[in-house]
């Protein structure tokens, strides 16, 4: 198998590695760039675990290969915080109770992050129909929609 | 005794456990990674039943990247896999082999193992290797006839019988006898994150390590170190952060050994990590039971007696929890009510699906289902409310504690305290049952199908007998606790620290908790049976106050004072009522007592403490649900409009977090009511082995949820007054929702089956000429 | 679950793309686009194509526009694409009603509209949709291109008359007349599933009687079509409950209804009824 040789913008910072086509985009950035926030919990498009922002979009990395993201610019929950300071959905997660394993929480995060940078007026229809995008076992939901409403205001205050 | 409360009792602080997971930092067992390591594969049986005729895997073995192909016959060393609680007579010759021996029995069963440098070149091996399986004939349903689960060894593995009374000569005189044929569906907790085990064998040190190990790693330790032959010191288990667990992580299972030996015998680590598809076959299924009950009573609805025969679908082996579940199906049954005598008789048998074990309100979910099914056939036949037959035979709180002669996990039932009557009463009143009731009259009456249902129950928490833990204080004042218990994503650091913080007088954040590590301590139960807040938390409120009393007496002589009349407030010692004045921080004091402190003079070095908390009996919290529900007409689908639960808790560390553990449960209860079910065609292939195909509740299909956490009742059995939270949310779904589509249809005693699929809706109400 | 290997092709042009598919069409070369369901399909190894043909960056597969009456939608367009005003008209609007129904947000940003034409799942609402409009897809190839008529493209559950050799590049259909009047309801377990049965619906309504019906039924069948028991049993009919319960009788009545474990075929014709009646209704709102 030949190695594809692919250059990725992953949270403000460019990366060369190298990989198999078949490798896929969560893969790829598990085990060539270490980075483990994007989780496996299907791996067939249907959980969101494993979600990530490619190009803006909320894209299920497990149904992406790592290939198809040549020289795109990629954001993952590791990115999210700034520094320390803490980004208005991941405050509101951990302020409202919206996690509990946490196995899902990055994949909700970028989600509704990507969401809401694309249309930062949704109703609240709107947004359980984002959240019913991703599966959580532990919280029953309704503790993340709390969460998501309230970054969704805080984030419309912010620039 | 009791430590002045600081107030962090009670108080739904801010988890200590968020911030590495809200930032990409959580450490799950796929996230760790060790320098060489060996990915295995599972190669599975795809015939639900058969002789295994022949394994090629000279392709597989050929493969670049592929270390090394395993069958059974490369294991020979390694025996089936034990039970948790020692040796089962009966059962010891229906135990499960790592890999197949001569025979497989459910499809997804570990027939060999690939060992390679990838994940994918594993994959790429597995489809490599060829089976050939003769098939032989499956059993499919529990019900069905026996046959052998090998030559001379009945597929009836047990025959469980518990009760009191002479149930016979009640029936025959009762008033009336009512009797309902129903069952649940099989279903699981399928956490998030799939089952992953790193094994690591550290040569340098003799020690083998098993990384990944999840609610009860310390029992764990104990199987495998006699499955390996190995001395205690010689095998660790380290707890990762899990994503889920809910009775389906954390047990034994084939691959944790095979990890284990194949680490010892390459001197490596070997990782596995399951994927869904493997998940969803080969992960403990639960809950699949068909109960014939019945009820005799008396004119008024008192329940005279109970004959329950059921027949436990344990799939193709017993797990490592053997019989638990059919046991506690027998034990628990009666729940909240006085039962006069009571016969339960199960059948533990075993068919051709995945193998079953615990799932979150084991035994609970479905006798909350049956027996309240049997309440409303009860009430239907005599034509009383509800309400009123629950009430008169509800046990009342005068009565406690109250015991009665059967068994639940290897403890003598006796509920602790309660007033079941006034919770249900609370409940009532939060959904305006008088005033609901006249609404959904109104509704129907516009041809809607609309009812309420309501289900009570009575949990069991707290499982002993014992918990150890230790508590210390560093130079600098910060605190470890270090349990035995274990951390499945409920917020155990963040009670165990409020429990230490409230004893010690520290604040919590300042606090770290250890769990799940064999090499830190050496004893443990873990976290299941809602066992980790009620013996965990107690054994460090034990461990706290005794550091506490080390403290306050060193500090009562270093500030000439009598330690009566100190208090710590804010990890610093001070004199009660005086916020100036002579003071000491317990860092200073912690300083004074290192091993070659000049002050410590004798003292045993050490700021420090080990805490024990032992028990005799389980405690029980209880709660009931209540639903509205909608139907549709034509589509059949059930909308769950309304939902209230009330829970008596005994007493809340943190109210917040209770109740997200009622949110969740909840949220699973109604997947296995409406949605969830692990399918199998008539020769055994699974049919619900993917996401599309296991339909788990979304945000669209969970409502909103009014919770009632009362504290009326704490426990008597611990210093605390708790009772466990992580399995109410779940127990009585199934029966609530039921009882409600009953209500919806004007018929009671339709539904006899979960989940209530539109499908099977569709065939109700075609019945009943209702559609 | 981890997809058996292939070589990838990341063409950048049309002509390149079918240059390249046609050389590796006999060993098993397939395209992707969203990828939302060829990927999964490779991750559980029921799809093991050996060349993937990536189109996502042939920006020329963009276009989405009204041109001489008719809609074109090209292979990189996808499902989130079409909010409301996107398309203009009364097929603008239809296809804003359908959208927010498939699968779920993270999928609609991916996921493409002529990839669910060539996927063609018999739950695709695309494909309904297809159906319902007439629609024409352009396959190229090195052989030139060919424009099939929706009635002749789908062969089976998951199967179309394309050549291996051929891309979907675009669908037409012709845009719907001013005021005509259009529903849609699909019902699954969960929403976002496949769905059991779904009716998409379309008729103008001139006198007080409706002209112009058209019922396609998706989901119910191995692939969609238009139901004409359903559509005469509308045709110059009063838009009133009774043609409705009509129409809905003649399209359950039609379909030759799948069955599965769950569901068997009575359940789900009771569900193109209450589909069709559903979006018949949902068109005069």
């Amino acid at each position: 198998m030949t190695k594809h040789t692919i250059q990725l913008t992953i949270n403000d910072q460019t990366r060369t590695i190298s990989i198999d086509a078949r490798k896929t985009l969560l893969d790829a950035l598990r085990e060539d760039c270490n980075l483990t926030g994007a989780h496996a919990g299907c791996e067939h498009g249907v959980c969101g675990a494993c979600t990530v922002i490619v190009e803006g979009e909320p894209v299920r990395s497990c149904l992406m290969f790592a290939v198809q993201a040549q020289g795109k610019t990629i954001r993952t929950v590791e990115g999210l915080a700034q520094g320390s300071a803490l980004h208005p959905m991941q405050k509101a997660f951990t302020e409202q109770h919206a996690v509990q394993c946490g196995y899902c929480t990055p994949g909700f995060l970028m989600l509704t992050v990507a969401a809401l940078e694309k249309t930062p007026h949704m109703d609240d229809e709107a947004l359980r129909e984002v959240v019913a995008s991703n599966l959580c076992r532990c919280t029953g939901y309704e503790n993340i929609l709390a969460a998501v409403r309230i970054a969704a205001d805080d984030m419309r205050r912010r620039p | 005794m009791n430590a002045k409360p600081q107030g962090v009792i009670g108080q739904s602080v801010q988890r200590l456990e968020d911030r590495p997971l809200i930032i990409g930092k959580g450490m799950f067992v796929g996230d760790i990674s060790f320098a060489h390591q060996l990915h295995m594969r599972i190669v599975r049986s795809t015939s639900a039943h058969g002789l295994i005729k022949r394994i090629d895997a000279q392709a597989a073995r050929a493969l670049p990247g592929v270390h090394a192909v395993w069958t059974a016959q490369d294991i020979p060393e390694i025996g089936p896999i034990d039970f948790r609680e020692g040796k089962i007579e009966k059962l010891e010759p229906y135990r499960q082999p790592v890999l197949a021996i001569d025979r497989v029995r459910y499809v997804g069963e570990p027939v060999a193992a690939i060992f390679a440098s990838d994940a994918y070149i594993a994959e790429d091996a597995a489809d490599l290797v060829e089976i050939e399986i003769e098939d032989l004939p499956v059993i499919m349903d529990a019900r069905a006839a026996t046959g052998d689960f090998a030559p001379g060894l009945s597929s009836e593995a047990a025959i469980i019988t518990q009760g009191f009374g002479d149930t016979a000569s009640v029936f025959a005189t009762a008033y009336a006898v009512v009797e309902i044929d129903v069952t649940v569906g099989r279903h699981s907790g399928v956490p998030l994150e799939t089952r992953g085990a790193i094994g690591r064998y550290d040569a340098a040190r003799d020690v083998l390590e098993l990384h990944g190990a999840a609610k009860v790693p310390h029992k764990n330790k104990e199987t495998l170190a006699r499955l390996f032959g190995r001395p205690a010191a010689a095998l660790h288990l380290f707890e990762t952060h899990v994503g889920g667990g809910f009775g389906v992580r954390g047990e034994i299972y084939p691959e944790d050994i095979l990890v284990l030996a194949a680490a010892l015998r390459f001197g490596g680590a070997v990782k596995w990590i399951e994927d869904r598809r493997e998940h969803l076959m080969a992960a403990n299924q639960s809950r699949e039971q068909h109960h014939k009950t019945r009820a005799a009573v008396d004119e008024k609805g008192t329940l005279l007696a109970i004959e329950n025969e059921f027949w436990h679908d344990q799939g193709a082996y017993p797990r490592t929890h053997a019989m638990r579940v059919a046991e506690t199906t027998c034990g628990i049954l009666p729940g909240p009510y006085r039962v006069g005598a009571y016969k339960a008789l199960g059948h533990y048998r075993l068919t051709n699906k995945t193998p079953a074990a615990t799932y979150r309100a084991p035994g609970r979910y479905e006798t909350n289902f049956v027996r309240e099914r049997l309440l409303d056939a009860i009430a239907a036949k005599l034509k009383i409310s509800r309400i009123d037959v629950r009430k008169q035979n509800l046990i009342s709180s005068d009565e406690m504690p109250y015991a009665r002669p059967l068994c639940v996990l290897e403890d003598d039932v006796s509920y602790d305290s309660g007033d079941y009557v006034g919770l249900l009463d609370k409940s009532l009143k939060a959904i305006k049952w008088d005033e609901l009731q006249g609404e959904l009259a109104e509704r129907r009456k516009r041809g809607e199908l609309v009812g309420v249902g309501l289900a009570t129950f009575v949990e069991k928490s707290g499982l002993g007998p014992t918990d150890g833990a230790h508590v210390c204080v560093d130079t600098t004042g910060a605190i470890e606790v270090i349990t035995g218990g274990a951390s499945v994503g409920q917020g155990f650091e963040t009670v165990m620290a409020q429990v230490c913080a409230e004893a010690l007088g520290v604040d919590y954040r300042n606090i770290r908790v250890v769990h799940g590590r064999t090499d830190r301590i050496d004893f443990g139960i873990g976290a299941h049976a809602s066992r980790a807040t009620v013996m965990t938390a107690n054994a460090v409120h034990a461990a706290a106050l005794i550091v506490r009393e080390k403290a306050l007496s060193f500090a009562a002589e270093l500030l000439q004072s009598d330690a009566a009349m100190l208090d710590i407030i804010e990890g610093r010692v001070i004199r009660r009522g005086e916020s100036e004045g002579p003071s000491i921080t317990l860092g200073e004091i912690a300083n004074h007592l290192r091993p070659a402190a000049k002050l410590r003079r004798g003292r045993e070095p050490g700021l420090s403490a080990d805490g024990w908390f032992d028990t005799d009996h389980q405690v029980y919290p209880y709660g009931n649900q209540i639903a509205v529900v909608s139907i549709d007409r034509e589509t059949c689908a059930v909308n769950v409009e309304q939902y209230v639960i009330a829970y008596d808790i005994g007493r809340a560390i943190n109210p917040v977090l209770v109740r997200g553990q009622i949110l969740g449960g909840f949220a699973q209860g109604l997947g296995g009511a409406l949605y969830e079910e692990f399918l199998y065609d008539e020769r055994g292939e699974p049919l619900s082995v993917t996401f599309v195909d296991y339909l788990m509740p979304t945000a669209n299909e969970v409502p909103n949820v009014e919770v009632i956490i009362a504290e009326d009742a704490p426990s008597p059995r611990n210093p605390l007054g708790i009772k466990g939270a992580g399995e109410s949310g779940i127990a009585a779904v199934g029966a609530a929702i039921a009882s409600a589509v009953d209500d919806a249809l004007s018929s009671p005693g339709a539904v006899t089956q979960l989940p209530i699929t539109p499908q099977r809706l569709k065939k109700i109400m075609n019945r009943l000429g209702r559609a | 679950m981890k997809p058996a290997p292939f070589t990838y092709h990341r063409p950048l042009s049309i002509d390149e793309a079918a240059r390249i598919l046609s050389d590796v069409a006999e060993h098993d070369g397939r395209i992707i686009a969203g990828g939302q369901s060829l990927a999964p399909m490779m991750a559980f190894r029921v799809a093991r194509p050996h060349h993937l043909v990536d189109i996502n960056e042939i920006a020329a597969l963009d276009v989405l526009t009204i041109e001489d009456a008719a809609l074109r939608i090209g292979a990189r367009v996808r499902h989130a694409r079409f909010i409301p005003g996107a398309i203009a008209g009364p097929t603008g609007e239809l296809f804003a009603k359908v959208m927010p129904n498939i699968a779920n947000y993270s999928v609609r940003s991916r996921g493409t509209f002529c990839g669910s034409l060539a996927h063609a799942d018999p739950a695709s609402e695309w494909c309904a949709l297809a159906t319902l409009l007439d629609a024409e897809i352009i396959a190229h190839s090195v052989r030139g291109e060919r424009r099939i008529d929706v009635r002749d493209y789908f062969d089976g559950a998951m199967s179309t008359t394309l050549a291996p050799d051929e891309i979907v590049i675009e669908a037409r259909m012709p845009v719907l007349r001013e005021g005509t009047r259009t529903g849609f309801y699909e019902f699954s377990r969960r929403k976002g599933d496949f769905a059991i049965a779904m009716a998409i619906v379309a008729f103008s309504v001139e006198n007080g009687r409706i002209t112009s019906p058209r019922v396609s039924i998706g989901g119910a069948e191995p692939y969609p079509r238009r139901i004409h028991e359903a559509e005469a049993a509308l045709d110059g009919a009063a838009p009133d409950a009774a043609a409705f319960a009509a129409a809905a009788d003649a399209a359950a009545a039609a379909v030759d209804p799948m069955e599965d474990a769950m569901t068997d075929a009575a359940y789900r014709r009771d569900i193109v009824r209450a589909a069709t009646r559903r979006g018949l209704e949902q068109a005069m709102q």
